[in-house]
């Protein structure tokens, strides 16, 4: 009999369905995958390295490059770490805004996600729907910050200024006329919570049909019906958090179990899977679209009631305003004294966990009472899934390991740190 | 935590591991226990298979260098000298609450911790992790290799003597058709200078 030898084959780093830099070595058997070992590390920056010798506010931008399509709950998660360290607390209207924007941040995250991952089992046109919403949504971003994805927006102490009365519009150009630009800035005549508000009355029925194309797809389903299966167990065992385990139907979300800021006075639900494949990660995510979308509608309404101030005024710890900045000479030391030199941290140790789009995203921030941190490790949650992907996918053909990879949303930026 | 699940768990953790704890640490509301190094083994497997406690998640693990730190009794668990240490994350699902534990690694130059990578399989890269990057050796790990720095990196690079600009750099060699390391031809410097201040200053904290 002839020997049968295993076929070793090289997956990315530029492959298409890698989501970037993967690198994966695979050890196949005809076409099923035997082991799969990912080679990481290729998009590494050692951002917990530079943070050390930034100040505290000069790494909020960081945060931001690190899981690049959930931006501001990275920067929620490293606020939220110093303000434990500082003892502060944020204005409510503050943390409304974070709330709203870190759902806001959830579908962005999530349209991305459905349409990589529906675009590498082979359905391209989710790709163009999800970049269509995706757009509103960045708008929302640029209104607010100025940047449509590294938003260094979210400030310990509060957020960075209040939400602005006007939307951005878009001009008539020699492919718009204007009776076209004035249809398309239909929705940008008020504020930005109008827009964001007039987008959630649409935003269900964008989900119905991203659902009639793949919900009950005859290939979409032979996909991902009983690919990648992990028990509740083997889940918790392997550090699995976010949609990855609640797919596997546990019942955990930081937002209900452990609330932060005023995620207790928002209504929601926790949608769980039942099988732990790839088709029940799909249905939890779909769902939390809509879930998220409730949220969003919450806090508009409450913003809108309510306003108030977005940061404190503890002004060792959050700039002063420009006019004072101006015109007061106390106001105008602190303004140099937080730019040039930072605040300083008490020393002391923090874990702040938050519930991110792909799971739970941890900053474990170190002071010994300087400026700058002196250490910050970031837990990211995909690092843990990948890790998880050779027990995920032995046994599974290589188009599998496809499906895999893009229902544990990996985005590269946060594993690599 | 709300402070009663805390007290309970401070209570629970003292009566079960009793003098293998070192100490016991509580701040803002989370709770820190120290641990020494050749019991990390079984008191992991206490911390995840004891009723009361339940640690079935491994959140995280990091390693840590006290190299610089200054004044140590600020530190959470005195270092006494020891350099590495290695903080685990611990998470229960079940019984929703948290704890972190810290292992300070006996020498210095070679510092070695026992792998978790059996009770927690979680831990597998994350031990490669703090391998790579702190040199730290997790004995009974099967494949402690290099993860994230580039395949033939010399040293720790969050070691805190390790320069930020590192020592050396890649270009592609016209010449020699190739890749080529060289050392670094960018100075260190420093835009903000690290400042601590002595306790009070100011009185900054007053207010």
């Amino acid at each position: 009999m002839a020997e049968i030898r295993n076929y070793t084959m090289n997956f990315g780093p530029q492959h298409p369905a890698a989501h970037g830099v993967l690198r994966l070595v695979l050890e196949l058997d005809g076409e099923v995958v035997r082991r799969a070992d990912p080679h990481i590390g290729l998009l590494h920056r050692a951002t917990e390295k530079l943070a050390e010798n930034k100040t505290y506010l000069q790494s909020v931008p960081y945060m931001d490059r690190l899981d690049y399509v959930s931006m501001m709950v990275n920067e929620h998660a490293y606020v939220m770490a110093i303000e434990k360290l500082l003892q502060i607390e944020v204005p409510v209207r503050a943390q409304y805004i974070r709330v709203m924007f870190d759902e806001i941040t959830r579908i962005l995250n999530h349209l991305l996600w459905i349409g990589a991952h529906a675009l590498d089992v082979g359905a391209m046109t989710m790709f163009l729907y999800a970049f269509r919403e995706r757009e509103d949504l960045m708008d929302c971003y640029e209104a607010v910050s100025g940047a449509r994805l590294h938003a260094a927006y979210y400030r310990p102490g509060g957020v960075y200024r209040d939400l602005p009365d006007t939307m951005p519009r878009y001009q008539s150009s020699a492919i718009h006329s204007d009776k076209q630009t004035q249809q398309r800035n239909q929705n940008r005549e008020g504020s930005l919570l109008d827009f964001i508000e007039d987008f959630t009355e649409r935003f269900p029925t964008y989900v119905d049909e991203y659902e009639t194309l793949l919900t009950d797809n005859r290939i979409w389903k032979q996909r991902l019906v009983d690919v990648g299966v992990v028990s509740p167990e083997r889940a918790k065992a392997l550090g699995f958090t976010g949609p990855m385990l609640r797919g596997s139907g546990v019942e955990w979300d930081l937002r209900k179990k452990q609330p932060y800021e005023v995620y207790d006075q928002v209504d929601f639900d926790i949608p769980v899977g039942v099988n732990g494949d790839c088709y029940d990660r799909y249905l939890v995510r779909m769902e939390e679209f809509r879930q998220s979308n409730r949220i969003i509608k919450q806090c508009v309404d409450w913003l809108r009631k309510n306003p108030g101030p977005v940061i404190i005024d503890n002004h060792k710890v959050a700039p002063p305003s420009r006019i004072n900045m101006k015109q007061n000479m106390e106001e105008m030391i602190h303004h140099f004294k937080l730019f040039s030199e930072g605040f300083h941290v008490p020393p002391g140790e923090a874990y702040v966990g938050v519930e991110h789009p792909k799971g739970e995203f941890g900053i474990y921030l170190v002071s010994n009472g300087a400026n700058k941190p002196y250490r910050l490790k970031i837990r990211a949650p995909g690092f843990a899934h990948l890790a998880a992907l050779d027990e995920m996918s032995r046994g599974h053909m290589i188009a599998d390991v496809v499906a895999i990879i893009g229902t544990q949303d990996i985005v590269f930026g946060e594993i690599d740190r | 935590m709300n402070n009663n699940k805390i007290e309970y768990l401070t209570e629970r953790l003292e009566k079960i591991l009793a003098d293998r704890l070192v100490s016991l640490h509580r701040l803002f509301d989370e709770l820190t226990i120290v641990v020494q190094a050749n019991h990390v083994h079984s008191v992991s497997e206490i911390l995840r298979d004891h009723q009361d406690l339940g640690f079935d998640t491994l959140i995280d693990l990091c390693g840590m260098d006290y190299l610089t730190y200054g004044d140590e009794t600020n530190a959470l668990g005195q270092s006494d000298g020891r350099r590495f240490a290695v903080v685990y994350h611990l998470l229960s699902v079940d019984l929703n609450q948290r704890l972190r534990m810290k292992v300070f690694a006996q020498d210095s130059e070679l510092p070695v911790v026992d792998s978790v990578t059996d009770i927690w399989p979680v831990a597998n890269w994350f031990e490669r992790e703090a391998f790579d990057l702190f040199g730290i050796v997790f004995a009974g790990h099967s494949d402690l290799r290099r993860i994230l720095t580039d395949y033939g990196f010399v040293g720790n690079p969050f070691r805190k003597d390790f320069p930020i600009s590192g020592y050396v750099e890649m270009r592609y060699d016209e010449d020699q058709k190739r890749v080529v390391y060289q050392p670094v031809s960018i100075e260190p410097r420093e835009i903000t200078p690290l400042v601590i201040r002595e306790q009070n200053y100011g009185d900054s904290h007053a207010d």
